[in-house]
């Protein structure tokens, strides 16, 4: 079972790492227009 | 005179020598138009940034170095979309903070719960297995590192504004909420250190987690409401010509205006400002201000206010710095002691909370009492006692109305309804009294040509043509009636007479009825239909008269069938003459009507029918309506609404059709139907979970499936808000 000292900080440290990432991407605008992303998404580049 | 274009009032500096402005556009609605618009204004030299946001309907943009905004504004012209620069009002920006703030506190609960429920689950299942005490604690006090500094943070939302309440002597729903997730995660610790099997820990966070989607959704639709209504309001574009010196005047935008700044009014045009002529002679139409329909004359000396129509002739206005004693000042008076009235009211939730908190706690002190007569052990009486807290955690009841409103508003904002303020919906479903302003909310804002099929079709149109040279209001009735397109070449105006020209040789003239030697005729026309203002027609020998007038909005009567149909008595309070009135309310079968009513009778009639114990909703555009909207027990407006009416009413209507009251009152009737639905799930879930939890059998594992069980029944529940069974009529 020491296998749970390595394990659980490791699965403490991704999530973290998520959390991190949600709040850049809210801090960046990234949820700013969710109708438009979707859009943007497929448009076709230019000519 | 030399005119320009000043918008350097909207313009931020964005810093390194970049400069920021941001456009509301009409009409974007797809990928096309937006790369359409981005790059066509990247095209722009010196444009460092043109990015739509589909969602809000705008654009910000970036640029360099010194660029006239007027110019995007016609790059924008020339695309194809109407733009204006936007001003983001005080209240939006402060929504938008703290919805990002939400969804700040749902991000951290959301990771919190994720985390410590991956540590329960071995703990549920190790309890039955063969968990060792010590690697439980160890999950335990992992626990605690995780969910103590999460729910610090992520409840404050709800610390905050329980503390508030409390402090006022008031309870709101956030009471039970703050107590039980302080008092779960205190027991929790408390259990932790003395190594017991239970924590509450995951139960605590995960009931944050799933208050702050109600939470956010609530705040979300708020904010959309207001970005739509926001832009309306930009692109109304209200601008003043003002003079920047003797005989250079610049077009800027009403916020500009100081007072004592001299502005130029012409005809057609709708002030911007209040203040008083110094020059000209001219007749307004104060309809939105008084409601009164016949033209107001104004000359040297007159006072005029923000919302009257320049009618014939230009005018020099001088802005008035304090309007205190003008009609103004007496209407931010009376709206201000009718909204100071209404904050009274208390929202359902909160009504429920003030039921609900103290049966709780009740409960669970009863608990603790009961289990220590029984002889069991103080502590042992405690953890149970916070276990019916925990279990009876208001979460079903912090979703049961946030839901059921988010999905009823997309539904009404669907059918042209915006709500202006949370609660509204509980309110216009208790509604068993409308009253209708007439000017502009039961009629048109626009005039409109009322006689049209007695005119032959051809002459119509060359009348049209000739009417697109002149701003005269009726003028611009009979252009837009007649959709002619092409103006006619060579018309010269006669000031304060009308329009003449020559069409194959003959002379065509428009405007007053001498001008075109048809008395007669217009006098025959004005006996058929007093109301109407009438603008002659003459070409050669040719005599036409054409009748123009606000029109019925083209569904008020079926809007006004449907709405008694439900029950509901309908009435006209209006500040018109009498004959116009009477007309309204005859063609709309309304027999209840008032007609000459100022501002201050509106309210003492709406204040008469709710001590009569009635529920009243007001439907009103004007100026003058705005005290009254908020004297009212819920309040409406058309989108055409003046600035502070519109800010008052609680719920605003787009477009031409007065349906959007019924589907309102529809779909509130409904929403509120299934947000008591979903209180009384909530209050049915706990029935079922409080026995168990009385008798001390609540686990963690419970607790948790209680919880989401019950806040998932809810959610669902508020789905069938989408939809009205007997549909707009």
């Amino acid at each position: 079972m020491e296998v749970l000292v390595i394990l659980v900080p490791l699965a403490l440290g991704l999530g973290l790492l998520g959390l991190l990432g949600f709040l850049w991407s809210l801090k960046n605008g990234q949820y700013d227009d969710l109708d438009g992303a979707a859009w943007r998404a497929i448009k076709d580049d230019e000519p | 005179m030399h005119a320009t274009r000043d918008f350097s009032h909207f313009v931020k500096d964005a810093g390194s020598g970049l400069s920021h402005i941001d456009l509301a556009v009409e009409g974007v609605s797809c990928a096309n138009c937006m790369s359409k618009i981005e790059r066509g204004l990247s095209a722009i030299p010196h444009v460092t940034l043109a990015r739509v946001n589909l969602t809000d309907g705008r654009v910000a943009l970036e640029w360099k170095g010194a660029l006239d905004p007027a110019r995007f504004i016609d790059r924008l012209a020339e695309l194809g979309y109407n733009a204006y620069p936007f001003e983001s009002a005080s209240a939006e920006t402060a929504e938008a903070e703290q919805s990002r703030f939400l969804l700040r506190c749902l991000g951290v609960a959301a990771f919190a719960t994720m985390n410590v429920m991956m540590l329960s689950i071995p703990v549920w299942s190790g309890n039955i297995s063969d968990m060792i005490p010590e690697q439980r604690d160890f999950f335990h006090w992992l626990s605690a590192l995780i969910a103590l500094p999460a729910a610090a943070y992520a409840g404050q939302p709800f610390f905050g504004s329980a503390w508030r309440a409390l402090r006022s002597r008031n309870v709101n729903m956030d009471v039970p909420i703050s107590i039980g997730v302080t008092l779960a995660l205190a027991m929790s610790v408390v259990e932790t250190l003395g190594h017991a099997e239970h924590a509450y820990f995951d139960a605590a966070i995960m009931l944050l987690t799933f208050l702050l989607v109600g939470r956010y959704l609530d705040q979300n639709m708020r904010r959309r409401t207001r970005a739509v209504a926001g832009n309306l309001a930009a692109l109304r574009a209200e601008t003043a010509t003002k003079f920047i010196s003797e005989d250079e005047i610049s077009e800027v935008p009403v916020a500009a205006v100081k007072p004592a700044d001299i502005v130029l009014l012409r005809p057609g045009e709708r002030c911007g400002v209040d203040g008083t002529v110094i020059a000209g002679r001219s007749e307004v139409d104060q309809s939105l201000i008084t409601g009164e329909t016949l033209y107001a004359n104004v000359e040297h000396g007159s006072a005029m206010y923000a919302g009257s129509l320049n009618v014939s002739g230009t005018l020099r206005i001088r802005v008035s710095a304090a309007s205190e004693g003008t009609l103004l000042a007496e209407i931010s008076r009376l709206l201000g002691n009718a909204l100071q009235a209404r904050s009274r009211y208390v929202q359902l939730a909160d009504r429920a909370s003030r039921l609900y908190a103290p049966v709780v706690h009740i409960t669970a002190l009863l608990t603790m009492l009961g289990w220590v007569l029984a002889g069991s052990s103080w502590h042992d009486a405690v953890i149970t006692a916070i276990a019916v807290l925990i279990i009876t955690c208001p979460c079903a009841l912090g979703l049961a109305i946030p839901t059921v409103q988010t999905v009823a508003s997309g539904a009404m904002f669907n059918t042209g309804v915006l709500l202006n303020s949370g609660d509204a919906i509980e309110r216009v479903a208790a509604v068993d009294r409308i009253i209708f302003d007439k000017t502009g909310t039961l009629t048109l804002p626009e005039l409109d040509v009322v006689n049209s099929a007695t005119i032959p079709k051809h002459v119509f149109d060359l009348a049209g043509q000739l009417a697109l040279a002149s701003r005269h209001p009726v003028a611009a009735a009979v252009a837009r009636a007649s959709q002619a397109r092409a103006p006619l070449a060579g018309v010269v105006e006669e000031p304060g007479q009308g329009v003449r020209g020559t069409f194959k040789g003959q002379e065509v003239r428009l405007g007053r009825p001498t001008f075109c030697k048809s008395d007669q005729l217009a006098n025959e026309t004005l006996s058929l239909d007093p109301e109407a203002s009438v603008v002659a027609f003459s070409h050669g020998e040719l005599r036409y008269v054409f009748a123009v007038r606000q029109r019925l909005r083209p569904d008020a009567g079926a809007t006004v069938r449907a709405i008694q149909a439900r029950g509901i008595m309908v009435e006209i309070l209006s500040g018109d003459r009498e004959p116009a009135v009477r007309a309204a309310a005859n063609a709309l079968g309304v027999c209840e009507w008032r007609a000459g009513v100022t501002p201050a009778d509106k309210i003492a009639r709406i204040n008469d029918l709710q001590r009569h114990g009635l529920k009243v909703m007001m439907v009103g555009d004007g100026l003058n309506d705005a005290p009254s909207l908020a004297a009212a027990y819920v309040s409406m407006s058309p989108i055409s609404a003046a600035h502070l009416s519109q800010a008052t009413a609680d719920l605003v209507f787009l477009g031409k059709p007065l349906a959007p009251v019924v589907a309102a009152i529809d779909f509130s009737r409904k929403a509120l139907r299934l947000m008591r639905q979903n209180l009384w799930l909530a209050v049915g879930y706990n029935a079922l979970a409080v026995p168990i939890a009385i008798a001390g059998l609540v686990t963690p594992l419970v607790a948790a499936a209680a919880m989401s069980g019950s806040s998932l029944l809810v959610m669902l529940n508020a789905l069938r808000a989408r939809r009205v069974a007997n549909g707009r009529s």
